[in-house]
């Protein structure tokens, strides 16, 4: 069963994160590398990305004639996407295990990040027979 | 099964050799995880030289070599780094390499890949690669992970091989029975893996339930008085009969009533039935020969309308004596439903509302959604089938639901879309 692991934050969480001092930022990276490479050891990996700041995201909706028609995202208010892991386990509760150590991602003076990490199953599951 | 024959695809070929040659090597060196690297190895070498150079007379001999110089090599490095002579020791020189005497490995192989102290996925992979050939890459393609990530798990199930010691030979007595049909649960595995594909048509899973049959197939020749073993193979040939039916052209799934039954594989039924029959009378009964049973009377059935729904419930009476699966008791009550009415299914289903094990899954709502239909009471019928909807993992499975609820509600697309951002 695959299941996405997303991390989202608000434009506060992005503006704290560009304050961190740089042994901070540099310790959070190396975890994300050796968390990422964790997984592949365990077999579990499917994908990951980490996305831009949203400072320059737009939504993109389509004209009356089918042109892209932009938007700025307001971004004060919102929760945004901010990456993902794609996962491949046996069970919900291993995909909650994993998003767990996530959220234990490290943060300014020695606390964790504790982020909050959305799963979500991929459909990907097998459909059973129809009776 | 030499498969010498020169219109055999090289591919085909060196799947069927696979197990032989991994089995000859673990003999020799008794080390299952090097073996298994070197035989892929020489079967990768076989893929890229024989088409070029043309195919030796004998592959499997030539397969034999090129592992058994693998492994020396592996050996020889090994000992070099580790300087201490005891811990690997090279095979006498005079340890047999003549194919022919050796005895066909692949129940044990099979043992080991499937052995209870791997995590199922482990289990699958390895049974995937050792016995069934498949490379690295083509078992990632089927299950669509990163061939890193399957190349990990591979290497991870091979090291809790290594380290729980589990002998290369086949389990004492006592364990035998529990180790088979361990096997043969990894192997249905694999079979539903394929089978019940969702990842589209230009994914060709298929391939996983045709090599499930093609090693169940195996293990029934070499197990031929084992009656699950034949149980399990007549059900995936039953079932796997009716894969061009299953699905429309955008891959829609199609539910066994709708389904164009002239698209069923007649050959494929009339083996399924005719392993069933001559198994079912040996007495010793197991859920995969009721299962069997159960998608033979389908198949035999021209037209939905003349399936023996008596005979079915009978076999699901059996089956749920025999073992305590909520999915079992839901199959049960739509026989149930199909026999003695809808009310009497939806009965059936009530009770089941209180296992927590299926309480939430989709096909309690699904099944319900289906006899509410057949009783007519359409509004509840629809609540259940958009309730199912939002709990499928399964995207086509998801559509199906949706689509049943749409034909209900009589959908006369005024649905306002929601307002605001989405």
């Amino acid at each position: 069963m695959k299941y996405i692991l997303l991390m989202s934050g608000t434009q506060a969480t992005c503006d704290w994160f560009t304050k961190w001092p740089k042994e901070d930022l540099k310790k959070n990276v190396a975890f994300m590398r050796a968390f990422s490479k964790e997984l592949k050891d365990e077999g579990v990996f499917v994908a990951s990305e980490g996305l831009a700041f949203p400072n320059q995201a737009k939504i993109v909706r389509a004209g009356s004639d089918g042109t892209p028609v932009t938007d700025g995202i307001f971004p004060e208010s919102k929760e945004f996407l901010m990456g993902y892991f794609i996962v491949d386990v046996e069970s919900a509760e291993q995909a909650h295990k994993i998003a767990a150590r996530l959220s234990m991602a490290p943060a300014p003076a020695g606390t964790k990040e504790r982020m909050p990490v959305e799963v979500r199953q991929v459909m990907s599951g097998p459909p059973e027979e129809l009776g | 099964m030499n498969g010498t024959a020169a219109d055999v695809p090289i591919e085909h070929l060196l799947r069927d050799l696979t197990p032989q040659v991994l089995g000859s090597i673990v003999r020799r060196f008794r080390d299952f995880a090097a073996a298994e690297d070197a035989v892929q190895e020489a079967s990768l070498a076989a893929a890229i030289e024989w088409p070029r150079a043309g195919r030796p007379d004998n592959p499997r001999a030539w397969l034999i070599q090129v592992a058994n110089r693998r492994m020396l090599d592996h050996v020889r490095s090994e000992s070099a780094r580790r300087r201490r002579e005891n811990e690997v020791a090279l095979p006498p020189e005079s340890a047999a390499l003549d194919p022919a005497l050796e005895e066909d490995d692949t129940l044990i192989l099979l043992f080991m890949c499937c052995h209870p102290a791997l995590t199922t996925a482990s289990a699958i992979a390895l049974t995937l690669r050792a016995v069934g050939g498949l490379t690295t890459a083509e078992i990632a393609r089927a299950f669509l992970v990163p061939e890193a990530t399957m190349a990990q798990r591979i290497s991870r199930a091979k090291q809790s091989i290594r380290d729980s010691g589990i002998p290369f030979e086949n389990p004492v007595p006592a364990e035998r029975a529990q180790r088979l049909s361990a096997v043969l649960h990894v192997l249905y595995l694999i079979f539903n893996e394929g089978y019940t594909s969702s990842a589209g048509p230009e994914v060709r899973r298929a391939d996983l339930s045709q090599e499930a049959v093609r090693l169940t197939r195996i293990v029934h020749s070499l197990e031929p008085g084992h009656t699950e073993a034949a149980g399990l193979l007549a059900l995936m040939l039953l079932t796997d009969a009716r894969r061009f039916a299953r699905t429309d052209d955008v891959g829609e799934l199609i539910p066994l009533a709708q389904q164009d039954r002239s698209l069923w594989d007649q050959g494929q039924i009339a083996e399924g039935v005719a392993i069933i029959s001559a198994t079912l009378p040996k007495g010793s009964v197991g859920h995969y020969q009721l299962q069997a049973a159960i998608a033979a009377v389908h198949d035999e059935a021209t037209d939905a309308s003349d399936t023996d729904w008596p005979q079915i419930l009978a076999l699901y009476d059996l089956l749920r004596r025999m073992s305590d699966n909520p999915m079992v008791a839901l199959n049960h009550a739509v026989a149930a439903a199909m026999v003695h009415g809808a009310s009497k299914g939806l009965e059936l289903l009530d009770a089941l509302q209180s296992d927590p094990r299926i309480a939430e899954h989709h096909r309690l709502d699904a099944v319900r959604a289906h006899l509410l239909e057949l009783a007519g009471d359409s509004e509840s019928a629809i609540t259940h089938y958009r309730s199912a909807a939002g709990k499928t993992a399964s995207l086509p499975e998801r559509n199906y639901l949706l689509a049943q609820a749409a034909r209900l509600s009589n959908a006369d697309w005024q649905i306002p879309p929601p307002t605001g951002d989405c």
